[in-house]
């Protein structure tokens, strides 16, 4: 069965999830969805959006949830002819974004398991912001191309 | 998503449906050990039918791959598409993993 979205959640969408992974491919599916609509470029829909919010979320649930399934997870999308701006909002204090990116890519780094999280989030975005309003947010900001 | 194992000769084959990430990354870990615990010492990791890897994905391979490395053996990639061969570029790890375009030329010369 489908169901039709209205104009307001063609255009948003804002949900809590429970802090468990298990729900993140189904965030990114909604998303992916909407921007799908808005005629965003394919390399969008399938590396960028995907990718970057797989991470905020990951980061949300398991760093700022610190993976407790009794906090959430607040997902807020909103998307245009233009862009699309995500907020990914859990409940933990937060982290200096600067501080916390890590270049992966060097001879140092380059075989370590984490650290590729932050640096592909940037690389992958328009635009990275961490700041608290209610619980600590990071929002990304992706123009479509 | 899920992993689908078979074997070509001593090469072990292991073909990603869907995403590769967080929430399953430990999944094909687990598969990889196993065949390594059963003497494995070559495996090819085929990604046509993959959709996304997140960092976590990208964590697993690497650590597979050290792993692999320490015991005398090889972990190789084949078949990813342009995203995913831009998501490797990205972070560098093209470097790092022998990539074939297809998985019949990844076992030409494994």
């Amino acid at each position: 069965m489908t169901t039709r979205l209205t104009p307001v959640e063609q255009r948003q969408l804002d949900v809590r999830i429970p802090s468990d992974v298990q729900y993140i491919e189904s965030i990114v599916e909604q998303v992916v969805l909407r921007c799908a609509a808005r005629s965003f470029p394919r390399r969008h829909l399938a590396l960028n959006i995907p990718v970057a919010l797989t991470e905020a979320l990951s980061n949300a649930i398991l760093r700022g949830n610190h993976d407790d399934t009794t906090r959430s997870v607040h997902v807020r999308a909103d998307v245009d002819s233009s862009r699309l701006v995500l907020e990914v909002r859990d409940e933990g204090t937060g982290f200096d974004l600067d501080a916390c990116t890590e270049d992966p890519t060097t001879p140092e780094n380059l075989l370590r398991e984490d650290g590729r999280g932050l640096f592909l989030m940037r690389r992958l975005m328009d635009h990275v912001e961490r700041f608290t309003d209610g619980g600590n947010v990071v929002r990304l900001t992706l123009r479509r191309a | 998503m899920s992993f689908s194992v078979s074997n070509r000769g001593d090469v072990c084959i292991v073909e990603v449906e869907g995403q590769l990430i967080v929430g399953n990354r430990q999944e094909l870990k687990q598969k990889i050990l196993d065949e390594l615990e059963k003497g494995t010492r070559k495996v090819l990791v085929d990604f046509a039918r993959t959709g996304y890897i997140d960092s976590s994905g990208l964590g697993v391979l690497v650590s597979l791959a050290k792993k692999m490395r320490e015991m005398g053996g090889d972990l190789r990639l084949a078949n990813l598409n342009d995203d995913l061969q831009t998501l490797f570029e990205l972070t560098k790890l093209d470097t790092l993993f022998q990539i074939s375009e297809t998985r019949e030329r990844a076992l030409e010369n494994f």
